[in-house]
């Protein structure tokens, strides 16, 4: 007897509250930058209270996030990194990516700046330089989207930071925030996205270094998990919430999450 | 520092709702599966105690071994089979409370299993010759020395259910960290250390220990009674 209404507890403890996660609700693949830097927490109350559906956010790298979809564990992915997003599609993992919102990214360094760097605006320049002085630089080294486009910058200026890994190029193999806690501790430049950094709290003697060229430009796309591939994958609700980011009103929203009155997304979805 | 107990203060007398629900999902995820690798752990650390087996020893460094099985990898190979590509993808257990319980519960039954071995070993070496006096069946041997264990054997819970409530390695990829759904003490912690606000991760490090003091203060206030009422 005793024996029973253990494991009926024991079941019910591991069964209930899965009930709730069914139905209105959809599982987005994204990235640390939108979850970490709020906009999710803004966005969605919003648009749950419209739709009734319920988001569920999963906030990995890039790579990670497609990885993920691809195993048909998301409804929609939203990331930033064109290349491996339009790749995606073409594989047939989503039905149809749309440009989103852009933000940029910047070079954080301490105040210091040992390679001399503060107020440049050519990245590759300011990249070179960093290496030339064998100044600490913390790279994400994990495939996210950040990390794809540190080394499409690094491969325009045609040095191999590979070859420093370990003495004055740094890979973390971690996160956004994570990183920069890493970099900031030991004093290095970390590119960054210019939202993560504007609402990280331990930004301690480090300042924005580079910015302001447009190879630093940061856009992000959103894409619905196609059902051919992942039948399990709630069409219906997916697709109401990719529609809704790229109308007038989601990109309104987008466009209204502001911390300390700086605008951390720029909406740009193809309106007609 | 300072900040950090003051911020924790604060949370705990606010009364947070969002801290309330995280409190209470690290509770029911992590005693759900100490209370699952219990019905297996110990049974298997008893029939290991007292058997006398080919082979033995190598389940029993096997056993300790596995004490040492890394978080993250648990929750990748979780993460594998329930993966909606996985082989039991079809029960769409990823990112519920349910996978971090299965996560957590593969984590510890082996820490259960082998500090109880270990108990019971000691315990049946005291009592053989009185066990085989009274012709017991192997069966009735093991429940007699998991009651006459009881008290010892809490310990090795609890000792499970520390390191289930400590982990965030397999959660974190199981769970997915979800707000509301599947986010728990560890993975809220790293959250808030990945937004650099230290000040906030530590005050929920805090308030995490505090509940571990709560879990085992009240399994020593049960063991207490229990003793007293053992010798009344």
């Amino acid at each position: 007897m005793l024996k029973r209404s253990i494991m009926a507890s024991v079941a019910v403890l591991l069964l209930g509250g899965n009930a709730w996660a069914q139905d209105q609700s959809i599982i987005v693949q994204s990235t640390t930058s939108t979850a970490n830097s709020g906009l999710f927490d803004y966005m969605l109350p919003i648009f749950q209270k419209e739709t009734g559906i319920q988001v569920n956010v999963v906030a990995v790298g890039t790579g990670q996030a497609i990885k993920n979809a691809e195993n048909c564990d998301g409804d929609v992915l939203l990331v930033h990194a064109k290349a491996a997003e339009e790749k995606f599609v073409a594989a047939g993992f989503g039905t149809k990516r749309t440009d989103l919102m852009y933000n940029d990214f910047v070079i954080v360094g301490p105040a210091a700046d040992p390679a001399g760097v503060g107020g440049m605006q050519d990245v590759q320049g300011a990249l070179a330089q960093i290496a030339e002085a064998g100044a600490l630089f913390a790279s994400r080294g994990d495939d996210s989207g950040t990390h794809k486009k540190e080394m499409a910058l690094w491969a325009d200026t045609g040095v191999d930071p590979l070859a420093a890994s370990g003495t004055w190029y740094r890979e973390t193999g971690s996160g956004m925030g994570a990183t920069l806690n890493t970099g900031i501790g030991m004093g290095a430049y970390v590119l960054t996205d210019r939202a993560t950094w504007i609402s990280f709290e331990n930004k301690q003697d480090f300042v924005i270094q580079v910015q302001g060229d447009e190879d630093l430009f940061n856009q992000y796309g959103v894409i619905p998990v196609n059902p051919a591939k992942c039948p399990a994958v709630k069409v219906d609700a997916a697709q109401t919430f990719a529609d809704w980011l790229v109308s007038a009103e989601g990109q309104e929203v987008i466009a209204g999450f502001k911390i300390a009155d700086q605008q951390l997304f720029f909406p740009n979805a193809p309106q007609n | 520092m300072g900040e950090a107990l003051g911020l924790a203060v604060g949370l705990v007398l606010s009364g947070d709702a969002d801290l309330l629900e995280i409190v209470l999902l690290s509770l029911r995820v992590s005693l759900t599966a100490t209370a699952i690798a219990c019905l297996v752990g110990l049974p298997v650390g008893a029939l290991v105690a007292i058997g006398r087996f080919r082979g033995r020893n190598a389940v029993l460094i096997l056993m300790n071994a596995l004490m040492g099985l890394p978080p993250v990898v648990v929750g990748l190979l979780v993460y594998l089979h329930l993966s909606r590509s996985g082989p039991l993808g079809f029960l769409g257990l990823l990112y519920t409370p349910t996978a971090m319980i299965i996560a957590q519960a593969i984590l510890i039954t082996p820490i259960v299993a082998a500090l109880s071995r270990q108990v019971l070993e000691d315990l049946h070496i005291e009592y053989a010759e009185q066990f085989r006096s009274l012709c017991l069946t192997r069966w009735q041997t093991v429940q007699a020395l998991l009651w006459d264990a009881r008290y010892s054997l809490l310990t090795v819970g609890l000792a499970g259910f520390g390191r289930a409530v400590a982990e965030v390695g397999a959660v974190i990829i199981v769970g997915g960290n979800i707000d509301h759904l599947t986010r728990v003490m560890t993975t809220a912690i790293a959250l808030e250390t990945s937004k650099g606000d230290l000040a906030l991760a530590l005050a929920l490090g805090i308030i995490l220990l505090v509940i571990a003091l709560g879990v085992n203060a009240a399994v020593q206030a049960v063991r207490m009674t229990a003793a007293r009422q053992a010798y009344v």
